[in-house]
């Protein structure tokens, strides 16, 4: 394992789930779903990953009668995921 | 050398996340060009009808003696017609080629940030459009191509924060032009000409082939 890679950011959608939540405050669900152009079952599973490493919070409210579910990078996240980021340049130096 | 492909597959992914989730990139550079042409072809129209009327291409040739508005003369009407097709036109051209543009990139016209950019847009603007119709109401002309100059430019930046950051420099350049254009006043139609026509074909076409080609 190289020092730094985060092998919970080996999967696309969950490194792109950290992308997007870096640069934006609170993400919904449809939102998540529309940048990453994934299905709603695969969304779930990688949230819900990426939640149990604590690297995300949820916060749940009711937008009239329909629940909505936003995202933010905690700040664990935002650790591993500059880490990560870092490492990920590193190598490409190293290897040009 | 495949983990290195990789790698840089994953960073140039998370750049394009980050600037789509913050940005409405789907502007269309051909839109500018549009109205860089409409401008341009409206401006000469209009300066062959002062020509024709007064052989004057001074705006304040609308003011009578009392210093007031001279009625809706038809050189008034026709100035006015013009003015409307070109924005008209523009206008259209713009929202049809984002359409286009949006569809092609898979962002929603309607999302969070597309709403920033035209709120963000729309207060300096209609700031200015009701400001500059107060002046055409004191009869001021004269500083209608310096003000709609200005508060576009000033749009322009306020907008940019949420789209590509070269539309911060179209801003500039407009800004700069208004600002002169107060020095040489009386030659409003040939800065309106520089500002909306020629800056605005010179970024569409710079944006078209940064951005949009493929």
């Amino acid at each position: 394992m190289i020092e730094g890679l985060n092998k919970i950011f080996e999967s696309r959608i969950r490194l792109g789930i950290m992308s997007v939540l870096m640069v934006n405050d609170w993400v919904d669900f449809n939102t998540l779903k529309e940048l990453l152009k994934v299905t709603d079952g695969n969304l779930a599973s990688h949230i819900s990953a990426l939640e149990k490493n604590e690297f995300i919070t949820i916060r749940k409210e009711f937008v009239g009668k329909k629940p909505k579910t936003s995202y933010a990078a905690s700040k664990l996240g935002k650790q591993a995921f500059k880490k990560h980021l870092a490492a990920l340049e590193k190598l490409l130096k190293g290897n040009m | 050398m495949e983990d290195a492909k990789k790698h840089l597959e994953s960073l140039s992914e998370i750049k394009e996340l980050m600037e789509r989730s913050t940005k409405f990139i789907s502007l269309s550079g051909l839109s500018g060009v549009v109205a860089g042409v409409m401008a341009l072809a409206g401006a000469s129209l209009a300066y062959m009808r002062l020509q024709l009327y007064y052989g004057n291409t001074s705006m304040d040739v609308l003011r009578n003696s009392s210093g007031r508005i001279a009625g809706m003369n038809n050189l008034a009407k026709e100035l006015f017609l013009i003015a409307v097709a070109v924005l008209v036109v523009s206008l259209l051209a713009g929202i049809l080629l984002t359409l286009r543009e949006a569809k092609k990139k898979g962002q929603n016209i309607w999302g969070k940030n597309s709403m920033l950019l035209l709120g963000n847009l729309l207060i300096p603007l209609i700031t200015g459009g009701i400001f500059c119709l107060i002046m055409i109401y004191h009869g001021w002309f004269i500083l209608l191509a310096p003000l709609t100059l200005i508060f576009y430019g000033l749009a322009l930046i306020s907008a940019s924060k949420y789209t590509f950051v070269d539309v911060k420099y179209l801003g500039i350049g407009e800004i700069i032009l208004g600002l002169v254009s107060a020095i040489y006043l009386g030659q409003g139609l040939l800065f309106w000409a520089m500002g909306f026509g020629v800056l605005h074909i010179v970024y569409g076409t710079l944006m078209h082939f940064k951005y949009n080609r493929n």
